[in-house]
């Protein structure tokens, strides 16, 4: 009963992973697509002209940009709507947390041409509320400064309420006795924070914050559909990089290079995440 | 007690303006689609448009490109789920329940494969499917969902909850493993089952990067093909643009809207590992 799943995933999971490890030593380009005797071995040169190109490490800095400034925004703002649902003065829980959710479902392009609307430079929403605020228009998504802070508000509006319902399921699971008896021994709501409710929730955050920075590191639609990369490939993501590269310009094995190195560097981020949490619980 | 009424207030409110907040984007998308062509960009902060008008859906219906880009969609779903269901229930079941060689070992390295970004695959698997003759077919875009890791766990942790005596009890009786499956297990597993499958229709109904590698013929583009295509087209004409955004997201809203219960155990179910 295994072997089809087995088989499937063999074929077309397990076997691209490691061809994209061997492709990334080739000159795989669109000769080697149309003969493979075209095919030659090139030992670390993608990855050395990878290194050497501005555009990777643009791309690499527009994508580290996103992880550092999206993933701690997209938790602050899960933890805030999650604590704010399990508050015991809330009514209407359910349809708070469902309307909360429904960005998560929606279709990526469908709502990210929305926001293009929603951030135009001249009639835009957003606009219209800074100006009434008296402030000048931002041309949101035309200037580099700001298009890729865009794509960050953009993306926690989107995935903040997959987090918000973990992160409200272990708020849940916090036995209320922790709170009586801090409540007897005269915490307040801050203190009771600090010392139960952060602690109890740490292993979810910490899971909900590796798996929302391995996803953030794959970004890539976002900047596709918002800005195309961007003025002066602004919002030009290291995977972004890869599809140009791979599906665009058919050099695979350039592309396949920049495919293994953004794994290495995921693999690194998301362990030194854990590393430094175990360390601090130790410590 | 005045300070528990204040606070009260300051909860409820609160959390009724975030939600307006996080709603409006959607709110305008529906407001605008049934504005006057035009209206969006001279009239202040407008929700609700004026005349109320159909003329965009109306004109999305003759759109033959939108059209067949529906129903591409809605088909290439529910193979998806159909595929998805089937390999990934008959392992998720087997993980959790047969005994075989290698099991835990291979259950194991497939935890750790979890890791592993899908999209570095991606590459590669384009030229598999090139040499197999798939690329701009629909079985090239079914491919990638056919199995999921996440699903074949989703599926572990539920089917171990089912009674081994029952299963037992059954082969003493001389089922067959297809029978006990049939019969026992699959009606246990609906849950999760509907889980999985609304997983499976979302992820493929919302799915972007890998149909716009794999097909290139506009007779199978998908939906969201066929609005970015759009949005490139009449990047002027917000309202339609808006129109068609409804038409993506509403269906799979309304899905969401009717099972949440089941999609949102599939959250918690996932996370907890």
């Amino acid at each position: 009963m295994v072997l089809p799943a087995l088989i499937v995933l063999a074929v077309f999971f397990f076997v691209p992973v490691l061809a994209a490890f061997v492709l990334s030593f080739s000159d795989f380009d669109l000769y080697a697509l149309a003969d493979w005797h075209h095919l030659r071995w090139v030992g670390l040169s993608n990855y050395v002209d990878l290194l050497l190109r501005p555009l990777f490490w643009k791309a690499l800095a527009n994508t580290l940009y996103f992880v550092v400034l999206g993933v701690p925004l997209s938790i602050v703002v899960s933890l805030l709507a999650a604590l704010s649902l399990n508050s015991p003065l809330l009514r209407f829980k359910g349809l708070w947390r469902t309307l909360m959710f429904a960005p998560v479902v929606t279709t990526l392009v469908a709502v990210a041409v929305v926001w293009k609307y929603f951030f135009h430079y001249e009639y835009g929403v957003v606009n219209q509320f800074t100006a009434w605020l008296g402030l000048a228009p931002i041309d949101w998504l035309g200037n580099p400064r700001w298009s890729m802070l865009t794509i960050v508000i953009f993306a926690a509006w989107k995935n903040f309420g997959v987090n918000m319902v973990i992160l409200l399921a272990a708020l849940q699971a916090i036995p209320e006795d922790l709170y009586e008896a801090a409540r007897m021994d005269g915490a307040g709501l801050w203190r009771q924070f600090i010392h139960i409710t952060i602690p109890m929730l740490a292993p979810s955050l910490l899971m909900v914050s590796v798996l929302t920075m391995a996803g953030y590191f794959q970004l890539c639609a976002e900047p596709f559909v918002m800005t195309q990369g961007g003025h002066l490939q602004s919002t030009v993501s290291v995977l972004y990089l890869m599809y140009d590269e791979g599906f665009k310009w058919w050099n695979l094995g350039q592309a396949c290079a920049v495919a293994v190195v953004l794994f290495a560097i995921i693999l690194v981020a998301t362990q030194s995440l854990r590393r430094l949490a175990f360390a601090q619980e130790s410590a | 007690m005045s300070a528990r009424i204040w606070r009260f207030w300051c909860v409820n409110l609160g959390v009724a303006l975030a939600a307006l907040l996080t709603l409006s984007p959607l709110l305008w998308m529906l407001g605008m689609s049934f504005a006057e062509t035009g209206q969006s960009s001279h009239a202040k902060l407008l929700f609700v448009p004026d005349p109320l008008v159909w003329d965009h859906y109306r004109e999305l219906l003759r759109d033959e490109k939108i059209v067949r880009g529906f129903l591409n969609s809605l088909f290439l779903a529910c193979a998806a789920t159909l595929l998805g269901c089937s390999f990934n229930v008959l392992a998720g079941y087997a993980f959790a329940k047969l005994h075989f060689k290698g099991r835990d070992r291979i259950f194991q390295t497939l935890l750790a494969a979890l890791v592993i970004p899908g999209q570095i695959s991606m590459l590669p698997l384009f030229l598999i499917l090139k040499s197999m003759g798939l690329v701009n077919s629909y079985a090239g875009v079914l491919v990638p969902s056919m199995v999921s890791i996440f699903g074949i766990f989703l599926v572990r942790q539920y089917a171990i909850s089912v009674p081994t005596a029952m299963l037992e009890a059954a082969r003493l009786d001389g089922a067959g493993e297809w029978q006990i499956f049939w019969r026992i297990v699959l009606p246990l597993l609906r849950p999760v089952l509907v889980t999985l499958a609304l997983l499976t229709f979302l992820g493929s109904w919302n799915d972007f990067m890998w149909p716009l590698i794999v097909l290139n013929d506009s007779d199978r583009q998908t939906l969201p093909l066929a609005v970015a295509n759009m949005a490139r087209e009449h990047v002027q004409d917000t309202e339609l643009m808006m129109a068609s955004s409804v038409l993506t997201v509403l269906p799979i809203l309304l899905l969401f809207l009717f099972l949440q219960k089941h999609y949102l155990r599939g959250l918690t179910l996932g996370a907890v590992k």
